[in-house]
């Protein structure tokens, strides 16, 4: 049998994790984007899109991400799309982000206080112009440090796209545990990476949330 | 090629489907009254004034919060053996779901603590109550009333969250979903019925937590 | 305080026939007719619940009325119309909590609606936020940030947003009453100064010495109705209902 130094797997584990710190970017990314449009349909005053805004909404976060992600990897097929474990991946990671950035959002709009909506209702401005000129731009501070923090839940989640077959690190733990047969040691590896990933985002968070209220 | 859905086939599945639901509920449940407990312990630990037990659960707190839950597990169900300590799949699934809300229990419960106000704490000394005291009588009621929803919320994530268990095969909803669908070559039809109870079983939750927090909290909560 | 004037096209600026109005199974407004003439300055004065705010409120369409109707500068305000943009041209608003833009400087404040809403361009919407600012006394802070005014020079700030985009009458809904009594005058004088310069007012307010000094009308609004209307001073010597000398009673004890 090999005998694997501590180093062997600590390399092969890093190597996977840029795939756990790619496939994070992606979701993060086009969840938000998606995530905004998700938001001002949430908001809009037309009652057909804020219903199918928050349905959405309430099944993303109403049921696992791995259930979301086994649908995606099954149903894509389907309507003709092919899937390799990373498209599902991403795709999936995608929704459930864009579903609990919207969510978030919308807190951060509703924070908003209502006197605002009335000004700029009283100079004759449209729905479309309250928000972009005057609602999202405060939104928007109120909604960084939640939004960082959400980042956190965005990389723990790529953990169970290994189940699909994607090789992130998680992945490659278990690969690498049937080699050597040290889980021990190597899902504890796995955990110090994701800390390493997450931590300092969570404290980013909190900074960021003390930075606020203090200039509140 | 068009795809037939067919939802017939899974229908001779219902007692899987039926056990997996009951397994999901009963470990959710087990988890639920262990992790908050150990969330009160832990929040406790974390404000009171022997520092190194601050620091402790403080670490424990942030190590759980900033790794995934699955690999949780898989520590627990294929790396304690290593240290002597084999466990059943759902005992690991159980102790993981614990470990894990009790991180998150400790952080939600240590805020309602935090907002308890001060003059409470002032009165409950001044009647002459000692530290545990206060903490048992005077603050921890109405920090629960508050961080209700924050707590119950938590509750219904880690329900959702008891899924990865299916990966160190403990029969809950998702394993009996994965049986089912390797029997019936089916795993639209099944995944997405899955989902529907799950996404039932986190309604239900929700409701039942409103419920109770209204009848528990709603009576001698000031109305100011 | 100004006469009388009577508009060049001698309909009232702001008409309201049998104004309804319910919050649920609560009726706030119990058929209100009121008329308001382009130059005068009218004070609503009540107690709170009476339905002055609302009665405000629904002029600029922030309140949907049950029943009844809005006429101002001629045409019929729609009860059910989601886009009111013509009409809030015609009608500004300063509210309690002056409600300013706090991401933007009291300038940008108010150039926003100018930009935004009447399309003027860059140079245009700079003159006229200068120029309101002057008017209210506060060019010098073009560049400053809410969060460094006082609450009097803010709500300044806010009439001056309202006044840049000329509407016909200006909705005051208890300006002053967030402020602390030593800012109180500086916002009075400016609204002394747009009635005398003959802009059409309607104040919601509780100053009940600047009503009997600026206004031309006291409208005394009670449970729901109107109960008294007429010049001030003969509402304030010679008061006609019980509830209002009552209520003039209980203001000026304090």
């Amino acid at each position: 049998m090999l005998n694997f130094t501590l180093w062997d797997i600590l390399s092969n584990l890093l190597l996977a994790a840029r795939w756990t710190v790619l496939l994070s970017l992606i979701a993060f990314v086009s969840g938000g984007v998606t995530g905004l449009l998700l938001l001002v349909a949430r908001v809009s005053p037309l009652p057909p899109l804020r219903i199918a805004a928050k349905l959405f909404i309430e099944v993303f976060q109403g049921t696992p991400l791995l259930m979301q992600l086994f649908i995606v990897f099954f149903a894509l097929p389907l309507i003709g799309i092919e899937t390799s474990a990373w498209t599902s991946a991403a795709v999936a990671l995608t929704l459930f982000t864009a579903a609990y950035l919207a969510e978030i959002w919308r807190g951060c709009v509703e924070a908003v206080p209502k006197g605002q909506w009335e000004a700029s209702a009283s100079l004759a401005m449209n729905f479309p112009e309250q928000m972009r000129h005057v609602i999202l731009p405060q939104a928007l501070r109120i909604a960084v440090p939640p939004t960082v923090g959400f980042s956190v839940q965005v990389v723990k989640g790529t953990a169970v796209t290994s189940i699909i077959g994607f090789v992130e690190v998680t992945k490659a733990g278990t690969m690498i545990t049937n080699a050597t047969f040290q889980p021990f040691l190597v899902y504890g590896l796995v955990g110090l990476i994701y800390f390493a990933l997450c931590y300092p985002l969570s404290l980013s968070a909190k900074a960021l949330e003390r930075k606020l209220n203090v200039a509140r | 090629m068009a795809y037939s859905f067919d939802f017939s086939s899974l229908l001779d599945y219902t007692p899987v489907l039926v056990d997996g639901v009951a397994t999901t509920v009963a470990l959710t449940a087990v988890s639920t009254v262990l992790g908050v407990a150990l969330g009160v312990g832990g929040a406790a630990a974390r404000t009171s004034s022997v520092k190194p037990l601050a620091v402790v659960v403080g670490a424990y707190v942030e190590l759980i919060r900033n790794t995934p839950f699955l690999v949780q597990l898989f520590f627990i169900f294929f790396g304690l053996p290593s240290l002597g300590i084999r466990l059943a799949e759902w005992q690991a699934a159980v102790l993981a779901m614990v470990i894990n809300l009790g991180a998150y229990s400790t952080e939600i419960i240590r805020a309602g603590i935090e907002a308890t106000p001060k003059g409470q704490i002032e009165a409950g000394a001044s009647l002459g109550m000692t530290g545990p005291q206060i903490f048992r009588y005077v603050v921890l009621g109405p920090a629960m009333a508050k961080i209700w929803p924050a707590l119950t919320s938590q509750i219904v994530i880690v329900m959702l969250g008891s899924s990865v268990c299916s990966q160190i095969a403990a029969e809950e909803l998702s394993f009996a979903a994965n049986f089912i669908q390797s029997r019936n070559f089916r795993p639209f039809e099944v995944y997405f019925l899955a989902t529907a109870l799950y996404l039932a079983l986190a309604v239900g939750l929700r409701w039942i937590f409103s419920l109770m927090g209204q009848r528990m909290f709603a009576k001698g909560v000031s109305r100011a | 305080m100004s006469p009388v004037k009577t508009s060049p096209t001698g309909r009232p600026l702001v008409k309201l026939s049998a104004i309804r109005k319910s919050f649920g199974p609560v009726e706030v407004l119990k058929g209100v007719d009121m008329a308001v003439e382009e130059g005068q300055v009218v004070a609503m004065i009540g107690r709170s619940g009476s339905g002055k705010s609302t009665l405000l409120r629904s002029i600029n369409g922030l309140e949907r009325i049950d029943g009844g109707v809005i006429e101002v500068d001629g045409e019929c305000v729609d009860p059910g119309q989601i886009d009111l943009r013509a009409l809030r041209q015609k009608v500004g608003m300063v509210f309690q909590q002056f409600n300013l833009f706090p991401h933007l400087t009291a300038g940008e404040n108010v150039m926003l609606a100018l930009k935004v809403v009447k399309k003027q361009d860059k140079a245009a919407t700079r003159a006229a936020a200068e120029s309101a600012l002057a008017k209210v006394g506060l060019g010098h802070k073009f560049d400053a940030y809410p969060s460094q005014l006082s609450g009097g020079q803010q709500q300044r700030v806010a009439i001056a947003r309202s006044l840049a985009m000329a509407p016909k009458v200006l909705l005051c809904d208890e300006i002053t009453s967030a402020l602390d009594p030593e800012l109180v005058a500086e916002v009075l004088g400016v609204v002394r100064k747009l009635a005398e310069e003959g802009m059409t007012l309607i104040l919601v307010t509780h100053e009940m010495r600047f009503a009997r000094e600026v206004c031309d009308r006291l409208v005394f609004m009670h449970g729901g109705r109107i109960a008294e209307q007429g010049p001030p001073a003969e509402l304030f010597d010679r008061p006609s209902t019980p509830e209002l000398a009552q209520f003039i009673g209980m203001v000026e004890a304090r």
